[in-house]
Parts: C-alpha cells; structure tokens; sequence
C-alpha cells in the first residue's frame, strides 16, 4: 500500500478539531474549573498548529513569529486564571462548575 | 529592513510614555505598599494627563511605523483621546470608593492604566498581531481588575466568569486570525486589504466570522453577551464603570478599523453580520432591562443596548455612519461616567446599596443626587434636547440616509421600551416613600465628573456641531485612499 503524505488539510483537520474538542470540553464539562483551563489551553494550541502548518506551506515566517507569541500570552493567561481560580476558592471552598452560579438573571 | 531610529518610534510617543510610566508607578507602588494608593491614584491621573497633553499636541497625519504594525491616523488620535479621557475618569471615580470599600490597593490604578495602553495599542493596531497583543495585554487587566476584591465571593465570581468567555474569545479570535493568514499569506492590514480585494475564497470568510466573533465579546454584542451582566453585578462598582466607560469605546474602534481597513472589500459579508447582531442587542438590551432590580445589571443591558445603536452606524458604513459612531460614543461615555458616579453615591452605614429600591424617595433625601440622576436616565432615554437625544438622532439619520429603513424603525421602537427601564428608575426616586437617606460624604473628583457629565448633557445641544466636526474628521481618515500609498512605500521599504 502507497504511504500516504501528510499534506497541508491534514494539519489543519488536526487543529479543527483538537479547536472542536476545546469548545465542546468548555461547554459540556459541568465539573472542575481546572478542565475549563486545560480546554482553553487546548483552543490556543489548535490556534499554534494552525499557524505552524500555514507558515511552513506558505513558506513565511509570520505565522511562526505568531505562535509564538500566543504561547507567551497563554502562560500569562494561564497564571491570571489559576490566580482567579485560587481567590474564588478561598471563598467559597470548591472549584465545581455548578457552584459559579451566585448571579443570575 | 530601514534602520530603527528614535525619531521613527514618535507617533507612538504617548503609548510608550505611558507604558514606561506604568511600569515606574509599579515600582513605586511596591516600594511604598498600600499606603501609596491615593500618590499613585494621582500620579496616574497625572500621566493620564500629559499623555493626553501630548496626543493632542502631535500632527495625527497618517504615519505607520514598526513595519506597519503601528498606525496613527485621525481616526485612531481621536479615539485614543476617548479612551484616555475615560481612564482619567474611571481613576478619578475610583479612588473613593477604593477606600469605602476596603480594597485599597496600589495596583488598581497601575492595572487601569495597563490595560489602558493595551486599549490604545488595540485603536493603533495595524497588524493582527499588533491587535492580539493590545487586546491581550487590555484583557488580562480587566480579568484581575474584575476579581480585586478578594473577599468577596460575588467579584471572584465575576472574575472568573470574566475570564473563562473572555479566553474563549480570544481564542475564537485567534482561531479566524489564522485562517486569515493561511489564505491570505500576511497578517498586515493595508496587505490584507490589498489580498482580499483581489480575491477571496471560503476560508477567508470563515476567518472573517470567528473573528468578528471574537470581537463581538469584547464589545458584549448580543449573542455574545452573556458575561456582561454577571461581571458588571459581580465586580466591585468602581470596577464596573470602568468597564461600561472605556473597552467597549477601544473594541468598537478595533472593530471599525477592521471593518473598513482589511475587511472593506467584503463589506457584502460582514454587513449581514453587523446588521444581525445591531438588532439583536438593541432587542436583548431592551427587553431583558425590563425585568432587573439591580442597578448595576440594568446598566449592563444598558450598554448591551447602546452597543446595539452604536452598531448601526457601523452597519451604515461610510463616513456618516461612522462620524455618528464616533458622536454616539462620544456622548454615551460621558453619560455612563455621571450615571456611575451617582451609582458610587449608593452607600447607605457604609455599605454599598445597589437594588433599585433602594433609590426610593431619593428626591427628597438627596434632591441633587436625585436631579443629576433624573437628567442623565432622561439623556440615556433620549428625550430631547439632552445629549442623548442627539447621539440617537445622528444614528438613525445616518441609518435612514443609507437606506437602513428595518434597523432604524426597529431602533426607534426598542429605544421607545428602553426608556421605560430609565424612566422607572425616575419615578422611583420622585414618586416612592423614602427609604432611609444615603451617606452624605461625596468626594470633590466625584462631584467634579458628576458635574461635568451633566453639564455636556444639558449644554451640548447649543453647540453639537464642535463635535460634529472633529468626529467627520475622524472617519473621513478610514475613507480616503491614500492609505494604500502609504502601504506600498512600506514594503518597499521592508
């Protein structure tokens, strides 16, 4: 059987859905925060291998430049939402999805 | 590549003065500790001020710079100096309250300006990296701004909340950024432009939604709107002015600039889009006022609302269009800041109050706070001849001149059940029994921008033509075509 070559669309169908899988992960998850920032950080690699694969094919290095500074931005974010995720737990004891539900309306 | 030079990096002048000037108050602050919370307030007003001073003292042609990644036109001065005016404001609301409510701390006003600079590197981007950067660096401020009280369970809340949907748009933004640049092969708006009118295909379009997706969040575009009343209830209300004063004025702006620059030559696409979710959030802002007793979250459908009226001058396009966006912020920012400086004023045994109740009989306890309040629900309801009246005129003008007949009827009638959320706050304070008096201790800023707001209000209808004027010198600079010269010589020079 002819080896198939990985081309262009199968670095992009990778990152549609590991994108795919963060949005859904956010959504569907009604149990821990923690997996709510792991999906998040799953979104913004998605996000990198996009750039990647259209900066290698276009030939241009842009796109890298780019996921880089994603990467940057994403530890940043990460440390502000473990820092969010902290305060809220010191005052109300849990980190459940459902127990984020004093306002509504 | 041109080599760099000092004199090249001047139409960023007031950015970097006050990136540096951040950065030196930081220190400050964590040399001196909480006590410096007020000398650091000030220093930041201060700042505050002399970038504005040398914003308005620089030549605002058009000047690209950092490859293009920087731009300065009109357009991107004039809403800088918007958003410089509503951080000034938002400190000098804050400070007061800082202390009332126990949460002095020295790095709120360095977090107001952070995410300050991020919001006039997003009006300057020019690049989508610039514009990722400046959103991210504006985003992360307000994400902690929104959790400060730490105490409190409500502002963790928010904080939280804030922060979760927030990320997600960042990375929805993120995820039509990359397709933009994978079909078009650049991330530079004059060469997006130049792309994209020559040809565009599916991916591009798709691109074009997540992103404006992405930015519908910022600006807390209905269906995109679902945090903007949990984190303007849950945030601390200083907090929350800030944010109903300035980053929708920083994303509407980015927004424009993306419309009209990169995106222009699919105005076919994108105006389905902007037309859809103007409506939208002028119903949503509407209606679901109708039903709310918090203040806080009344105002937060408030300004889903008036994203909604601001949206149809985008939806109108051309340079009336966006000269009556420009206007309308203008003019909606000056009304949120008086309307939250008289929400400040809610504290009733030095505990905030902020159910709309609590308003009741306000007429006689407190007759000045009541009348202040009375005229800017009036401006906000857009009874004629306040302010308000005007900034929803010049929006459904422009709408009508460009044949948005739908969106500008169906403006006029949301705006009509609007305006009974702001008139039953009126008749709260004036028609029912009074609740017990609020404390009387008002600080001199407070009353200063208090005053200011509904000095505008009362007085700009004698002469709305200054405005006018400046605002069409804004937008004619996203209108003319000497841009795309100015972007050839760039890369050549690259």
């Amino acid at each position: 059987m002819e080896l198939m070559e990985i081309g262009l669309s199968h670095y992009l169908s990778l990152a549609a859905m590991l994108f795919t899988l963060g949005v859904f992960g956010i959504f569907l998850n009604r149990k821990n925060v923690i997996i709510i920032l792991m999906c998040i950080e799953l979104m913004l690699l998605a996000v990198n291998v996009n750039f990647v694969a259209f900066s290698a094919f276009l030939g241009d290095l842009t796109g890298q430049v780019f996921s880089l500074f994603i990467l940057t931005v994403a530890a940043a974010e990460a440390a502000i939402g473990l820092a969010i995720l902290v305060v809220f737990f010191r005052n109300k004891g849990s980190i459940a999805v459902e127990d984020i539900s004093s306002m509504k309306g | 590549m041109s080599t760099l030079t000092l004199s090249h990096l001047s139409p960023m002048l007031p950015d970097l003065f006050l990136a540096v000037a951040g950065m030196v108050l930081l220190v400050a602050g964590v040399l001196r500790g909480n006590e410096s919370t007020d000398f650091i307030g000030r220093a930041t007003i201060f700042c505050l001020a002399i970038a504005a001073a040398l914003l308005i003292g620089m030549e605002w042609s058009r000047a690209e710079i950092l490859n293009g990644m920087f731009l300065l036109d009109p357009f991107a001065g004039f809403m800088k100096l918007l958003v410089i005016g509503g951080l000034i404001a938002s400190v000098a609301l804050s400070m007061q309250y800082l202390h009332q409510d126990y949460i002095v701390r020295f790095e709120y006003p360095v977090l107001v300006l952070f995410s300050g600079i991020g919001m006039m590197l997003m009006v300057s981007a020019h690049d989508m990296l610039a514009l990722y950067v400046g959103l991210e660096l504006q985003s992360l401020a307000l994400y902690v701004l929104a959790a400060i009280r730490r105490d409190h369970i409500k502002s963790a809340e928010a904080g939280m909340k804030y922060f979760v949907l927030g990320a997600i748009s960042s990375g929805i933004l993120l995820f039509g950024i990359s397709l933009l640049y994978g079909y078009t092969g650049t991330t530079n708006f004059a060469l997006l432009a130049d792309t994209l009118s020559a040809n565009m295909s599916l991916g591009v379009i798709i691109g074009l939604v997540f992103v404006l997706a992405g930015i519908a969040f910022k600006i807390s575009a209905v269906p995109f709107h679902m945090w903007t009343p949990d984190v303007y209830e849950g945030a601390p209300t200083s907090v929350t002015a800030f944010f109903a004063i300035v980053p929708k004025v920083a994303a509407l702006a980015l927004l424009i600039r993306l419309l009209f620059e990169p995106f222009s030559a699919l105005q076919d696409q994108w105006h389905q889009i902007i037309w859809f979710i103007s409506l939208a959030s002028m119903a949503l802002g509407a209606f679901s006022g109708l039903v709310q007793n918090n203040i806080k979250r009344l105002l937060a459908y408030s300004s889903i609302g008036n994203m909604g009226y601001a949206l149809i001058g985008v939806a109108a396009a051309g340079e009336m269009g966006i000269t009556a966006v420009v206007v309308y912020l203008t003019i909606y920012m000056v009304m949120t800041a008086g309307v939250f400086g008289v929400v400040l004023c809610m504290r009733r045994d030095g505990q905030a109050v902020e159910k709309i109740d609590d308003l009741s009989g306000l007429s006689q306890n407190s007759p000045a706070l009541a009348y202040a309040l009375a005229i800017l629900m009036f401006s906000l309801s857009g009874i004629p001849p306040l302010a308000g009246f005007f900034g929803k005129f010049i929006i459904f003008q422009a709408a009508v001149e460009s044949g948005l007949y739908v969106l500008a009827v169906l403006g006029v009638l949301t705006s009509v059940v609007a305006a009974n959320y702001y008139l039953r706050v009126i008749k709260v304070m004036f028609f029912d029994d009074p609740a017990d008096k609020f404390d009387s201790e008002i600080a001199f800023s407070r009353k200063l921008i208090i005053g200011f707001s509904i000095f505008v209000t009362l007085v700009f209808i004698l002469n709305p033509s200054s405005l006018v004027e400046k605002s069409r010198a804004a937008a004619s600079a996203l209108f003319n075509d000497s841009h795309y010269v100015a972007a050839e010589s760039n890369t050549d020079a690259s």
